[in-house]
């Protein structure tokens, strides 16, 4: 993993004494909540409906053990005992106390941690595919492009005050796992001809009020042009980006108005006078940031446990468990494992102290320290030797955290809805809550096979509905809580917006919803069909049949 | 406007110079006609392609910050010093506040006219160093890392 040197340390703890003076002059009255707002901003400090929120940046989705012990910490101590992980890959603590956020800053910066750029209209904490320096598909490791990118876009004097938030994924292999097809930039790490690494850079995606699938501007940029070719892009949304209108602003709106072949010949005429400023880390610094996430001392182990295959054929739980939520590793004899934060009826992404206590200790001792934190809200245990595979699965289990639903109908992503957040029509946990207890029978849900279910609480999109296979919109008719349905869309490597169904379901109807669409997809597949491939298959028409029929 | 000025690494009030100012389009409309103008005035959404040969003899050129949160002229400022290589004064008008000097001193913004100018020093140097290549001289944290491997 990355460590801190002198100056990442010192920026870190610059920006908290920063901000301390800031909370301090707010608290004695001499700022305003208004002249105060775009500072807390600067710092993930957000007013929610009914306290403050902070988010904690978590670069690249990558957390050591000594860090997770540190958010349970803060959990216990400034919060109400839990935190909840997001689609971005950040932690957010819900309740504390606007007086405390400043220790709760140092306490981060201890741990090397921090909660620049999670909120605001700059370059927001970038986001990674999770399995990175792990999974047996990748390119190459993604993170240490996630740390340059992190540095470079850390107080980018230029890009502070954009037309509106920049978002940034980076996925290593062609099964996207960070859904770079729908945020500002994307970059897919792959090899060129003659085998040198690069990105193809996508631009131009994103959810919210108008959901677009990105534009590939270019197919191969060279890995050592990576900040120097985001700088151009960058400087052109500064420039011409619109900020006339807050839900045009995004680099979406900029490049369908330009068209993408107009935009792309604009960053590159920009990149032409730039690439050769000193911009682009020397070799030896990209190497430098390599060497951090060198890979963990790997054992030589066989390629199967005969110890793991004797404990499944005994234990059909742990069996299910790893069909599920476990993936295959580079290494031999080492497999991943996700963690689900979905609990059947739970709220998805939140965890307690005890249960990150539990995470951190189970990867310090298996998984060579190292914790990953997914777009889908979930965690990963990314380097665990399959002999230990069963007692790593009973610890958890222990902790409540075995749940074998991965990418599954119960693992659904919701955003905090108006349990929360400020701007929300509807709830979007309890509807979660309820399709999860429906759907409890995790046979069933195996049997049902990848389904992803996505809920946002209003059209700003964060529970990303748009490419759920099933999404569900929260919206508001005449104050009254309704949902609708679309179908149809991903966020993966074949990226798509779903379709909207038809009208509006109130909150009881949408979880018996969900479920005659589940039932339709059951008679209309063919054998191992996904729902989402059914749907591609046959047309949204006899699935909004089946969901519409009267009863 | 009271008006600060960098100077040497420091923020100082500086005495308000009377400038004759003129805007781009009246500049290029007519430049005859403003002929004794010593300062050029840029909105932020002019496009700075073909500027060279306007900037001439202008002492100051003053970009415009209608609101904090618009950004753009830190790009026109980066463009101004680095791309067109301009090396009078450029002057930031508008909503201009002390947590943004240091962004834009970087972005090579010289001059500042300010409600308030009881500015303290340590606006410029909220962080003693810097990720990222600017306008400024600052040398970027990795260079610095690459120096003291090369002096270790
Ligand atoms: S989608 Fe809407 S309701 Fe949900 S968190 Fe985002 S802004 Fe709030």
């Amino acid at each position: 993993m990355y460590r801190y040197d002198e100056f990442d340390a010192t920026l870190v703890k610059e920006r908290v004494d920063q901000f301390r003076n800031q909370v301090e002059r707010r608290l004695s009255g001499a700022l305003t909540e208004e002249q105060f707002k775009p500072l807390r901003l600067m710092n993930g400090l957000y007013l929610q409906l009914h306290a403050y929120m902070l988010r904690v940046a978590i670069p690249y989705g990558s957390l050591s053990s000594k860090q997770m012990r540190k958010l349970a910490h803060i959990a216990r101590n400034y919060d109400k005992g839990y935190g909840h992980f997001t689609t971005r890959q950040n932690l957010q603590f819900n309740w504390p106390a606007l007086v405390d956020v400043p220790d709760i800053l140092d306490e981060l910066a201890e741990v090397e941690m921090h909660a620049i750029q999670t909120s605001g209209n700059c370059i927001r904490n970038v986001t990674s595919d999770q399995y990175g320096g792990a999974a047996a598909d990748e390119v190459a490791d993604p993170r240490p492009y996630g740390e340059m990118i992190r540095q470079w876009s850390t107080f980018h004097p230029e890009f502070s005050f954009l037309p509106r938030k920049f978002k940034i994924a980076i996925t290593a292999s062609d099964n996207d796992r960070a859904a770079v097809r729908v945020h500002d930039i994307g970059l897919r790490l792959h090899k060129n001809d003659v085998g040198k690494v690069g990105f193809e850079v996508i631009v131009g995606g994103g959810l919210g009020r108008t959901p677009y699938v990105g534009h590939t501007i270019r197919s191969f940029l060279p890995e050592e042009n990576l900040l120097s070719y985001l700088e151009a892009v960058l400087r052109v949304y500064n420039l011409s980006g619109r900020r006339d209108n807050k839900y045009k602003a995004r680099i979406k709106i900029l490049l369908n108005a330009e068209g993408p072949e107009e935009f792309a010949r604009l960053v590159e005429a920009e990149w032409a006078q730039i690439k050769d400023n000193g911009i682009d880390l020397l070799r030896a610094e990209i190497s430098r940031i390599q060497n951090y996430f060198a890979p963990p001392p790997f054992e030589k182990l066989a390629v199967e446990s005969v110890e793991m295959n004797e404990q499944r054929a005994v234990d059909g739980d742990f069996d299910r468990w790893l069909r599920v939520n476990t993936v295959a590793h580079k290494i031999s004899g080492y497999a991943i494992v996700n963690v689900s934060l979905k609990a059947i009826g739970g709220i998805p992404g939140d965890i307690t102290d005890a249960q990150m206590e539990a995470v951190a200790d189970i990867a310090e001792r298996y998984s060579h320290d190292e914790i990953r934190a997914t777009h889908e809200q979930n965690l990963v245990l990314p380097h665990v030797k399959k002999g230990d595979l069963y007692i790593v699965y009973k610890r958890l289990k222990a902790a409540c955290l075995d749940t074998a639903n991965i990418g599954l109908v119960s693992d659904i992503i919701a955003c905090p809805g108006l349990d929360y957040c400020a701007l929300a029509n509807t709830r979007s946990i309890p509807i979660a809550q309820r399709i999860s207890e429906r759907f409890a029978n995790l046979g069933l849900q195996e049997e049902l096979g990848e389904l992803k279910i996505k809920i946002s609480g209003c059209i700003n999109a964060c529970g990303h509905h748009h490419v759920g296979h099933i999404g569900i919109l929260g919206v508001d008719k005449k104050g009254e809580e309704f949902y609708q349905v679309t179908l149809g869309g991903s966020g993966g490597a074949d990226a798509s917006i779903g379709e909207i169904a038809g009208r509006g379901l109130s909150s009881n109807e949408v979880v018996d919803a969900v479920e005659k669409l589940v039932a339709f997809y059951r008679h209309a597949k063919i054998p191992n069909e996904r729902f989402l491939d059914t749907y591609r298959r046959i047309g949204a028409e006899p699935f909004k049949e089946a969901l519409y029929a009267a009863a | 406007m009271p008006l600060l000025k960098l100077n040497d690494d420091r923020l100082l009030p500086a005495f308000d110079e009377p400038l004759q100012e003129v805007s781009l389009d009246d500049w290029r409309a007519n430049p005859q006609a403003h002929a004794s103008a010593t300062a050029l005035v840029v909105s932020n959404d002019a496009s700075l392609d073909d500027i060279e040969k306007d900037i001439d003899g202008f002492a100051s050129i003053i970009l415009n910050f209608p609101s904090f949160t618009d950004g753009r002229a830190y790009s026109q400022a980066r463009l101004l010093r680095e791309r067109i290589g301009y090396t009078g004064e450029i002057r930031a008008r508008g909503d201009v506040l002390t947590d943004q000097i240091f962004f834009m001193s970087r972005c090579g913004i010289d001059a500042f006219e300010m409600d308030d100018i009881l500015v303290m020093q340590d606006a410029l140097r909220v962080f003693s160093f810097a990720y990222q290549v600017a306008a400024d001289a600052v040398d970027p944290v990795w260079q610095r890392r690459g120096q003291c491997a090369a002096a270790a």
